[in-house]
């Protein structure tokens, strides 16, 4: 068996990310995927905050302290970019009219509910952010995430036992071990990583997987 | 004349009183109103019901309030950023209640309080622990949970220039919740970088008109 590393599994998402596309990178380890989009792909990326069209981190000493990104990092403008409130914002998610959302996962269900907002820990103050509006809005959800907790727990599981993030909502799951599509059939593995046969990557997820066709 | 201008921060939030709901603006540290929540901190009300997206961290803006025990409820969708420590402690204390809302849930509530409508239904939290006991509905076979409104009796704003009609502009990502909630306050209090003269900021790109804007105050340079 042999797992992707977490740059490597970005790389392969943005090979699916098209020209044109505007995505949201939720925050964590989806916003490496904008280091691997091609640069031939001109791709509008927007921050929940009330951005469209964010650049990359700006030089040091450049930093405008009011123009941040989700995860709170100072970032830049591109040509053609544009502010907006947080409800135009909202509304341009809830509206379908974000093309991807890119998002982490503690689970992911057979049926593509997506569980990424709160372990429900006792004393411990949940936190939700955008992640809701844009599990529901995005015009398709791809999860970036380990195949596996580090005990080797699975994490694509026939129901998520974690509080829900949004019903139905993932269409593909992006892991250390495959590319997987969440289909009306069931999840469908797209592709294996180089190393990993269907059995093995079976044995480490808790739903059934259809074959490679 | 209209002449919305005030010259003190305590001219400013005068009239804060123990109990009222107050929104403040900001997202991260982002277009938060430090100078006001700061006058707001002096004023020592008790009860507040706090409308904000985060929690405040360390001891900055509302986190100082929560520390002095200031607050009754938060109304918020992301409380617990990196250093919201004040937040913490009180929600293990059980100090302080919370009312989690979806981020775009919370900004169209308040966009609806605002805009003279009473609710509406999203399909934001369909289906999660966030719709328990809210009402909800299937339309066109998707499933939406109904919201109700948001106001407040005051809203404090960050803007970067205004004008003594009220009219403000932003800068950049610090608009982000700013323009929703000064439109949803019976009283709404904006800290501007600049005053400028009226007719000085283009009509095209004015993004809050000074309708919404009660009280007027230039942050102090100190804080810029």
């Amino acid at each position: 068996m042999k797992l992707l590393k977490i740059e490597d599994i970005a790389r392969r998402l943005a090979q699916d990310i098209p020209d044109g596309a505007y995505v949201n990178l939720g925050i964590g380890m989806p916003t490496m995927v904008a280091n691997y989009v091609s640069p031939d792909r001109e791709v509008v990326y927007h921050s929940e905050n009330g951005i469209l069209g964010v650049g990359p981190a700006p030089a040091p000493g450049q930093e405008n302290s009011y123009l941040i990104n989700a995860s709170k990092q100072s970032v830049t403008l591109l040509q053609g970019g544009s502010y907006f409130d947080n409800a135009q914002s909202f509304g341009m998610m809830r509206g379908g009219h974000i093309d991807i959302a890119v998002l982490g996962a503690y689970q992911v269900s057979a049926a593509g509910d997506l569980a990424n907002w709160s372990t429900d820990q006792e004393h411990f103050p949940p936190a939700v952010g955008g992640a809701m509006d844009l599990a529901v809005g995005a015009k398709q959800v791809f999860v970036l995430m380990r195949h596996t907790m580090t005990n080797q727990a699975p994490k694509i599981l026939p129901t998520c036992n974690y509080p829900l993030t949004g019903a139905g909502v993932v269409t593909r799951i992006y892991t250390d071990l495959a590319v997987i599509h969440v289909t009306e059939r069931g999840l469908q593995v797209h592709e294996l990583h180089p190393g990993n046969s269907f059995a093995e990557v079976q044995a480490l997820t808790g739903a059934t997987l259809l074959p490679p066709l | 004349m209209i002449n919305k201008i005030v010259t003190s921060m305590a001219q400013a939030v005068a009239g804060i009183k123990d109990g009222d709901t107050v929104m403040v603006g900001g997202f991260g540290n982002s277009g938060i109103p430090y100078q006001l929540v700061a006058a707001l901190h002096q004023l020592q009300v008790r009860d507040l019901v706090i409308i904000s997206n985060n929690a405040g961290v360390r001891e900055e803006g509302i986190s100082a309030l929560l520390r002095d025990r200031m607050v009754r409820k938060l109304i918020c969708s992301y409380p617990r950023s990196a250093g919201s420590i004040w937040f913490e402690r009180l929600y293990e204390e059980k100090a302080i209640e919370l009312e989690l809302l979806p981020q775009g849930t919370l900004s169209e509530r308040m966009r609806a309080g605002g805009a003279g409508i009473g609710g509406f239904f999203t399909r934001a939290g369909f289906g999660t622990a966030l719709a328990e006991g809210k009402e909800t509905r299937i339309i066109d076979g998707q499933g939406y949970v109904l919201e109700n409104a948001l106001k407040a009796d005051v809203a404090l704003i960050k803007a970067e220039r205004g004008d003594r009609w009220g009219n403000l502009t932003y800068n950049t990502a610090g608009r982000n919740f700013n323009p929703v909630m000064a439109t949803a306050a019976t009283l709404t209090l904006v800290e501007v970088d600049f005053i400028v003269d009226l007719g000085d900021l283009d009509p095209e790109s004015i993004v809050t008109p000074g309708i919404f804007v009660d009280r007027l105050i230039q942050t102090t340079a100190d804080n810029l």
